[in-house]
């Protein structure tokens, strides 16, 4: 906000900023460092070789393209989801607005449990299914399904707020300029709507890759074909092996940190452009 | 206001803060440790002292105050320890006068005695294979020489693994070789994660080892054909029977012995049967008293007296009604219908010993890891 | 959630002139897919819960609620959040307006960290306690000496969960309160408001939705963390099971139903939370009848 001073007439900045730095601190960071430190205690090769081992290898081209699937499918439909709620008018608006939140709410192991009942085989929908010859629960799109329930709100709630506060003079004036209502969409509202899109597009991404409790049940877990990469950090745990395990936790951390990194340049970038405006 | 007043107003507040929540984080730890200090009251005195157990079963013998076990266990043992838990309670009543409360635990035998690695204060544990306990063991949890403690490997019941099929047999599955036909789907959990699974493994491995005269590289091919034959994966053995009784998955389940008949009886009599293959393994799982846990708390003799009386007759009727092998021979000859006798291999006879094994096949790389390399 | 989820749905969005709408048969498609999709993800799991819970009769799904086991478990599901939820409210009003209110180095830099938590996976949000507090972690030695039992029991259970819902209320707030700028509360200094006094009587009455439905978001997560809270519960019946542990434990019993009872409890307890939201969303339309919110309209 361009509005503050460095020397702000307003109290508190030294108690507020220490007490979150402070609570940061301890929450946060010096825990997150221990796992950079455990990995310390492996020599460069080591780590390179239980990074790229050809499963690991696998395991994050699993967990990639499931996430980046989940979130792509989230972009377009939390889109609509967004759009239709924020403009339509229908009896239970109020009620399907309150469904988007609960994925947050409901535990994720059972959320996995539920989808893959629904999705096995013998399932409500997977017995649909099977005559027309789709597998969904124990495959990649048994994860993917997994993960667009799981990443739902997150596309949904960054889009929803920013399509409400839209202006609707631009879109007037498209209108009188005799823009098509699929034009005006296209040029006047999709690049308002880009950066937060893109925001809840990076957020569902980043909580797809790590997501664990939802993801086992329907997995299958096979690897080199359904294997995720939390699954692996689990089994390395359970051999005992902590360094191995902190090894690829924190390939994946750094890879969590780039992408909130890139979420908050999106969200700066919007900030700046609505300020400007 | 003056600058310096506010000044010195908010470092103080930030003080206060800060003490505020000190005071709330130091307040879970602490209530929490004293909730366990009341509970081993009876051990105070020890606890500074701790490994002078006379002491501390002295001190018990005369006051008899309550006291609660932590008993670490692994999946399928759920059933036998709730029974068997009333009815050591009732002995121990009834012999010392103590009241006891057995608390449970369940999960991954992996995941189980990584939790007691990790501090997880458990006064006994009863796992699925001793590789799980000799981990323990290393970091100084159990004494090393954990495995003489008590009778028989320290396995007061054993176990095999057999083949669950669905009803009929309608893929006539008789032996281990059977499940590599073209079109049958094996449903067992992943051998990295889950003890059973281990368990189930080395049993193909043997029986294809006996079948190619001791040729390994036959054997390898026979288990990574094996393991194609496998749609999921799961990370237990509770999972995997799940997924095959549940949702409808595969042809046949590996599974403990104990599993399949808790399978059959609690989910389905008219679903399912049981086929013995010609040869499998002879699996032991293990019990011990954590000896450092058992010393500070000074539950170490009621912590012993619960795994003795595992062994006797009363017990081990449970554990055979449970569906584990007993190892009394009276109750075994009680319950031999239940039990078919079939040729059993043994991990210290037929694959050295557990670290052995896991170095060999389960760990980073080991056989296991090659049958799923690319390529391969 | 890097944006606004303060979203109270004003009908103001949803009348709107012909010219700028679509045509009714494109309305019609558009909702019906909308509908269909969020049916498909959302409501078929959900009413498969209560579908599976209610498979064998009332009676059963009232026996699995009230077991002393489930009970336990929630208790301690709530005392989790009752602690965990609380202390993530103070320091994301107190990492709001430090963010919001002044202008420091680092700022991005900070908000990332804060973001953090959500994107790591919840398996390493357990093991980084194991880590620290584990009987082989740097203070398990220190901690077994002092007989201070973190891991395995509520501290360890409490910390999991406050890391895993760290960032929603921070996250909530922010938006906000950038987008309110600082003018009142100079005002309210100005005219010689003490600290505390802006904040009580300036800033809260102005954030107050944002952040109780940001505690709301917070709250429903911290009751229904698996992941990180498995790693580091110890899953001792009755006393460390949180409620989606018991889940999973009656599931891996067989006892289905009585598993999907416990879940269906987690969900009623989620949309309790959701209808209080609600609630709380009609009683500020009726207070400020154009839908006209305190926050957003000072924003430009």
């Amino acid at each position: 906000m361009k509005g503050s001073k460095a020397r702000s007439v307003l109290p508190g900045f030294g108690l507020s900023l220490g007490f979150t730095i402070f609570y940061l601190s301890i929450m946060v960071l010096i825990p997150l460092a221990g796992v950079f430190i455990k990995t310390t205690g492996l020599t460069w090769d080591q780590f390179w070789n239980t990074v790229t081992n050809a499963r690991v290898l696998a395991s994050y081209r699993v967990s990639l393209i499931t996430a980046l699937s989940a979130a792509l499918a989230n972009l377009v439909f939390g889109l609509l989801v967004a759009w239709v709620l924020v403009r339509y008018r229908f009896p239970g608006k109020k009620l399907v607005d309150s469904l988007v939140d609960l994925p947050f709410a409901l535990p994720t192991a059972v959320a996995g449990i539920a989808l893959t009942a629904i999705y096995a085989p013998n399932g409500w929908i997977g017995s649909l299914l099977v005559p027309l010859g789709i597998k969904v629960a124990f495959t990649p799109i048994g994860i993917t399904i997994a993960l667009i329930f799981i990443g739902l709100p997150f596309v949904v709630r960054t889009v929803q707020p920013v399509l409400q506060e839209l202006d609707n003079e631009t879109e007037e004036a498209a209108v009188m300029l005799g823009a098509y209502r699929w034009v005006t969409f296209r040029k006047v509202i999709l690049p308002q709507l880009i950066p937060s899109l893109l925001t809840g597009f990076a957020l569902a991404f980043a909580r797809g890759i790590g997501e664990y409790g939802s993801v086992v049940f329907i997995s299958g877990n096979m690897p080199l074909k359904t294997e995720i990469t939390p699954l692996l950090i689990m089994t390395k745990l359970e051999q005992y092996d902590y360094a191995g395990a902190t090894a690829i936790a924190l390939v994946m951390l750094t890879a969590s940190f780039l992408m909130l990194f890139i979420i908050n340049y999106f969200q700066w970038r919007s900030n700046r452009r609505a300020t400007t405006e | 206001m003056s600058n310096l007043t506010k000044k010195t107003m908010f470092s103080f507040r930030s003080f206060l803060v800060l003490a505020v929540f000190a005071i709330v984080l130091a307040g879970c730890g602490s209530t929490n440790g004293s909730g366990k200090a009341t509970n081993n009251d009876a051990g105070k005195a020890t606890n500074e002292t701790a490994g002078n157990e006379a002491a501390g079963n002295t001190s018990k013998e005369t006051q008899k105050p309550a006291v609660e076990l932590l008993n670490v266990s692994y999946d399928p043992t759920r059933e036998l320890y709730e029974a068997y838990n009333t009815l050591f309670a009732d002995y121990w009543k009834k012999e010392k006068n103590q009241a006891v409360t057995i608390k449970q635990s369940h999960g991954g035998s992996g995941k189980q005695s990584r939790a007691v690695i990790d501090g997880l204060k458990a006064d006994v544990v009863t796992l699925a294979l001793g590789y799980d306990i000799d981990a323990i063991a290393e970091k100084g949890f159990i004494n090393t020489d954990w495995q003489k403690k008590f009778e028989s490997n320290s396995s007061p019941y054993t176990s095999t693994i057999v083949l669950l099929v669905r009803k009929g047999n309608p893929k006539g599955i008789k032996d281990w070789n059977d499940l590599i036909k073209d079109d049958v789907e094996v449903i067992t959990p992943n051998p990295k994660t889950s003890g059973g699974a281990r368990w189930n493994y080395l049993a193909a491995w043997g029986y294809a080892l006996k079948q190619n005269g001791g040729d390994e590289n036959k054997a390898k091919e026979f288990v990574a054909e094996l393991f194609k034959h496998v749609p999921v994966l799961d990370s237990g053995a509770r999972g995997s029977t799940t997924t095959f009784v549940e949702r409808g998955l595969g042809d046949v389940l590996l599974a403990w012995e104990n599993e399949a008949y808790l399978s059959v009886n609690e989910l389905g009599k008219d679903k399912f049967e049981i086929v013995y293959p010609s040869i499998s393994i002879l699996a032991e799982p293990p019990v011990a008293v954590v000896d450092k846990v058992t010393d500070s708390k000074g539950t170490r003799e009621v912590a012993e007296a619960y795994l003795n009386y595992l062994y006797t007759e009363e017990a081990q009727k449970l554990v055979a009604e449970n569906y584990y092998r007993p190892q009394l021979a009276s109750v075994a000859e009680q319950f031999k219908d239940r039990f078919p006798q079939l040729d059993l291999l043994t991990i210290d006879k037929d694959f050295g010993s557990w670290k052995e094994a896991q170095s060999k096949h389960f760990a980073d790389g080991g056989v296991f890891d090659q049958i799923y390399t690319p390529g391969s | 959630m890097a944006g606004a989820i303060t979203t109270h749905l004003s009908d103001k969005a949803s009348i709107r002139p012909k010219h700028t709408n679509e045509s009714p048969v494109v309305r019609v498609v558009l909702t019906v897919v909308a509908l269909l999709f969020l049916g498909l993800i959302v409501v078929l799991p959900l009413a498969s819960v209560f579908v599976e819970a209610f498979k064998r009769g009332a009676d059963v799904y009232v026996a699995s609620i009230t077991d002393p086991d489930a009970v336990s478990a929630l208790k301690l599901t709530l005392l989790t959040a009752l602690i965990a939820v609380p202390l993530n409210t103070i320091f994301g009003v107190a990492a709001a307006w430090a963010i919001s209110k002044f202008r420091f180095r680092g700022k991005n830099l900070l908000i990332t960290l804060i973001d953090l938590p959500f994107a790591v996976s919840p398996v390493i949000a357990g093991l980084i306690f194991i880590l620290m507090f584990g009987a082989q972690g740097w203070f398990g030695p220190w901690l077994d000496d002092h007989n201070i039992q973190i891991m395995f029991a509520l501290p360890g259970i409490v910390l999991a969960t406050t890391f895993v819902t760290f960032p929603f209320v921070a996250r909530e707030l922010l938006p906000l309160m950038q987008a309110q700028g600082i003018q009142e509360e100079e005002a309210a200094a100005s005219l010689g408001a003490k600290g505390w006094q802006i904040f009580w009587r300036v800033t809260l009455p102005n954030i107050k939705w944002g952040l109780l439905y940001g505690i709301i978001l917070c709250n429903a997560r911290a009751m229904g963390e698996f992941g990180a809270v498995s790693v580091v519960s110890g899953h001792i019946r009755g006393e460390t099971n949180t409620l989606p542990l018991h889940v999973e434990i009656l599931y891996n019993e067989y006892q289905f139903s009585a598993s999907f009872a416990v879940a269906s409890l987690l969900v009623l307890l989620a949309v309790l939370t959701l209808v209080v939201k609600t609630f709380v969303e009609w009683k500020t339309a009726q207070r400020e009848p154009d839908g006209e919110r305190s926050g957003e309209q000072h924003a430009h």
